[in-house]
């Protein structure tokens, strides 16, 4: 089978030519003359090493440590009152359906993933009855949990829209610069934390995005602020919603804590559903990670409110085109146990009971460190940590105070003073009110 | 009273407000309706046709010889182990470690001293896409004067990966459309002309779509060039195992590339020899100079993944590291594999039989010396739009025709259709 050679000499001659061509330009060399590259020098030696990321590096350090009593508050993963991860009983059931239905099988998704699932999230978020829905003016496409659909989300403004600037609040997730960075859009900020009430800056907030250029993207966490767990009440959301109108930007929302910010997926839901109900545009990027415990599944979907069902149609069209460069069709197994869920009326009942708990002892946790403190006196104002909402505190606590608990305490956090409230229990709580008791006591 | 005045002003001002918004027409009235994907294309318009006669022989994905989409028994036994059982904690940005592990053994050797070494930076990824951009992104990150060497023709989907990692792309020869082979020669030439350290992409074994392998001393020639030249080549193994039905033979051209001392890339897919087309299940290695250079490199693989995708799906990882980690897991999906390709491998000399039995005037040898899940049958694109309207049968218009489509229940049908469009040439 070997092709046809147009050369009358052997493999064994020709590689003798190009030896001997070879050694001829080593000693060219030796004479001043660049010959190639040694190819067992690589081509990435300048490669330097990358910093650990900052929120996941903090497990990692985790995990290195020995201590019997280290106790991780950084990544935003709920735990038990045990210290346990927990998969939720409703997506143990869906899984055993999916295990035991010999029937599937696991071809390619379409680019655009599980349609099922893509319906029942748009529904999710915006409402079975929401007008845009039944409009069919919302183009929904799964994706890789919330980074993954703010990732594609962004790709496909940087492509088509004609604004390329995005808005963040200050502070943000992370990992937020990074994805619009990479997409190709331009980040800036707008006033959101005030360290002085430790609540919202809403005046500064609406000046911000009063002075931004028509048409910026406004990037909105849709509840449970990440890290800060300051949201804006209604009213402030409405202020907000008809400044962004008023000047035509474009809000993006990251839907991360859906029904576990206060229990309830509507409650939760509405800061969306008021953007989304107006007539308006807007992006949503959700996430099911923690509201369903599906973290390492990554799902998620982006879904894209038009003002057309025909715009919604070009426009999961070129979200294809984004999609299958990067990793051709997303992953069908988390999907399957969200879709499963949400089709079945008992299945999603039994959900909506479990958010709650999670959510429940998410604010326990809140009042008994919030008490905690007060009982050992800790000079300063504890109260945000009953005021704000979500997995995570904002403690206040600054870079010097938390290496001072990271390194006498052995408590692992992000070096801005956010503490997951997921990873606390009762059990742990002292340990860590004597540790900020400290910090606050002791490091300036 | 005065209440009353005033919410109905509010009202009346913000339904106005609202009207307002709602006359304006919308940011992406100037989006054009994309193209459809060639290949997923191509399965869609079969599913829309209301045939009975019709035949798929479009996407890669293997079917039985009922035409049946499979799940490997040796998968259905590692999911049972995993539902239930397992927490879906996320997974490290780089992915699967155990996954990570027994992967590198597939393509680098069980006793391979690279590994030993730990010279190897490799993450898990989305499966074949995923490596190629990640390592695109990494590529146009680190050597950002760099441009890649893409054999003519290839899959699709590379030419829009390296487009939107920026990188720029140039073709080498590699199909000769008038033997059906390798046009061994002309690729030399490419390999010479290019300047020093160039990127190359190849395709390990069972080329897509074409179905042409170079041979073990085309290879080996291959090899040396690229020594002499000090170009960089990455390796797109989407079909080890599927290929001649032996892992450890498929991945010989980059066991021989290993042996002359080349710091390779390499992308790893399970879609297909796993059947985990779905699960979104692969890995991403590039090989360094040492251990130190390995931490740094995957460490910056890392930080492409995070604003991508933050870290991978734990499930298909799970069902890898499952059935690899068990030694008789191991075996059955090694006899698996090798079923797979020996029914691919005999419905190549069926497909061949039965045309030639019709009486066809022309060569239909490539159908069996090609490898791998595709034929590259020759057909011109109106040849095979009339096979799609006249016969509903549904393949890419560059005539590749996925074998794994093709049964003992529609090869005669499939021969015969291929000889009416053909017969004329």
């Amino acid at each position: 089978m070997n092709s046809s050679s147009s050369s009358s000499s052997s493999p064994a001659d020709r590689r003798l030519s190009i030896l001997s061509r070879h050694l001829a330009r080593t000693i060219d060399r030796d004479q001043g003359i660049t010959i190639s590259a040694s190819p067992t020098s690589s081509v990435f030696a300048d490669v330097l090493r990358a910093p650990e990321d900052p929120i996941l590096g903090v497990t990692v350090a985790y995990n290195k440590d020995p201590s019997p009593v280290k106790l991780n508050l950084g990544v935003g993963a709920y735990r038990t009152e045990e210290g346990k991860p927990l998969v939720l009983s409703v997506v143990r059931e869906a899984e055993k359906q999916l295990v035991n239905d010999c029937s599937r099988v696991k071809e390619y998704l379409p680019i655009v993933g599980l349609a099922d699932f893509n319906k029942l999230s748009a529904k999710l978020i915006l409402g079975a009855d929401s007008p845009a829905i039944l409009g069919n003016l919302v183009a929904t496409v799964q994706c890789l949990s919330g980074t993954g659909s703010l990732r594609v989300g962004a790709e496909f403004l940087a492509r088509h829209y004609y604004q390329h600037t995005i808005y963040i609040p200050n502070p943000t997730w992370g990992n937020h610069v990074k994805i619009f960075n990479l997409a190709g859009l331009t980040v800036k900020t707008y006033r959101y934390y005030d360290p002085l009430t430790r609540g919202l800056n809403i005046q500064g907030l609406l000046d911000d995005l009063g002075s931004a250029p028509s048409g910026a993207i406004v990037l909105l966490h849709a509840c449970a602020h990440n890290p800060t767990g300051v949201d804006p009440t209604l009213e402030q959301w409405e202020q907000i919603r008809k400044m962004i109108r008023s000047k035509s930007l474009l809000p993006f929302f990251d839907s991360a804590y859906q029904g576990f910010a206060s229990g309830s997926l509507e409650q939760d839901a509405q800061s969306v559903r008021m953007f989304a109900g107006d007539g308006g545009e807007c992006f949503i990027a959700q996430s099911y990670a923690k509201n369903m415990g599906l973290y390492g599944e990554r799902v998620g979907a982006l879904s894209i409110v038009c003002r057309t069902a025909d715009v919604a149609t070009r426009v999961e069209s070129q979200l294809k085109l984004v999609i299958r460069p990067m990793y051709s069709s997303p992953p069908i197994h988390g999907a399957s146990i969200v879709s499963t869920i949400l089709k079945d009326r008992n299945l999603y009942q039994q959900w909506t009971l479990e958010l709650k708990v999670m959510a429940g002892r998410i604010i326990t946790m809140r009042k008994h460190l919030f008490d905690a403190l007060r009982a050992r006196e800790t000079p300063g104002d504890w109260n945000h940590i009953i005021k704000q909402i979500g997995m995570f505190t904002f403690t206040g606590l600054n870079t010097k105070q938390v290496a001072f608990m990271t390194r006498e305490y052995h408590i692992y956090m992000t070096f801005d003073g956010r503490i997951s409230m997921a990873g606390l229990s009762s059990r742990t709580v002292p340990h860590l009110a004597d540790a900020i008791h400290a910090a606050v006591t002791t490091v300036v | 009273m005065a209440a009353r005045i005033a919410i109905t002003t509010r009202i009346k001002s913000s339904s106005s407000f609202l009207l307002g918004s709602r006359s304006m027409s919308s940011w992406w009235g100037n989006v054009n309706p994309a193209p459809k994907d060639p290949i997923l294309g191509v399965t869609e318009a079969f599913l829309a046709d209301p045939s009975p006669d019709k035949v798929n022989v479009g996407v890669g994905a293997y079917r039985d010889d009922n035409g049946k989409p499979v799940v490997l028994d040796c998968v259905r036994e590692a999911e049972r182990r995993v539902a239930g059982n397992l927490n879906m904690e996320y997974l490290p940005m780089g992915g699967s470690n155990k996954m990570v592990d027994e992967t590198l053994k597939l393509a680098y050797g069980e006793d391979s001293d690279l590994i030993k070494d730990k010279r190897i930076a490799a993450i898990q990824a989305l499966s074949g896409t995923g490596a190629c951009r990640i390592f695109a992104d990494f590529q146009k990150r680190f050597s950002p004067d760099s441009q890649i060497y893409i054999p003519a023709p290839t899959w699709s989907n590379h030419h829009n990966i390296w487009r939107d990692a920026d990188v720029p792309q140039r073709t080498f020869h590699y199909y000769h459309p008038e033997t059906k082979g390798l046009d061994f020669a002309s690729l030399m030439d490419d390999v010479k002309n290019a300047p020093n350290g160039s990127f190359f992409l190849l395709h390990a074994c069972a080329h897509n779509p074409t179905g042409v392998d170079p041979t073990v001393e085309q290879w080996k020639e291959i090899s040396y060039q690229f020594k002499v030249k000090g170009h960089f080549a990455f390796f797109d193994m989407a079909y080890q195992g599927f290929a001649s039905g032996d892992p450890e033979r498929d991945a010989k051209s980059i066991r021989i590339f290993l042996e002359d001392g080349h710091l390779i890339g390499c992308s790893q897919s399970y879609a297909k020899n796993m059947g985990l087309y779905g699960q979104r299940v692969g890995c991403l290695s590039l090989v360094c100079e040492d251990e130190k250079q390995a931490v740094a490199v995957k460490s910056q693989l890392q930080q492409l993944a995070r604003p991508m995708y933050s870290n991978p799906p734990v499930h298909g990882a799970l069902i890898v590291s499952i059935i690899l980690g068990d030694p008789d897991l191991k075996k059955l999906w090694l006899k698996e594999v090798k079923g797979m390709a020996d029914r691919i491998i005999g419905m190549r000399t069926s497909l061949r039989e039965n045309i030639e039995k019709l009486g066809s005037p022309l060569s239909w040898e490539h159908i069996t010396n090609q490898i791998g899940m595709f034929c590259y049958s020759g057909m011109t694109p109106e040849q095979v739009d009339r096979l799609t309207k006249e016969f509903h049968i549904y393949m890419t218009r560059n005539g590749r025709i996925s074998m794994a489509g093709v049964t003992s229940g529609n090869v005669e049908y499939l021969a015969k259709a291929i000889h009416e469009v053909t017969k004329a040439a």
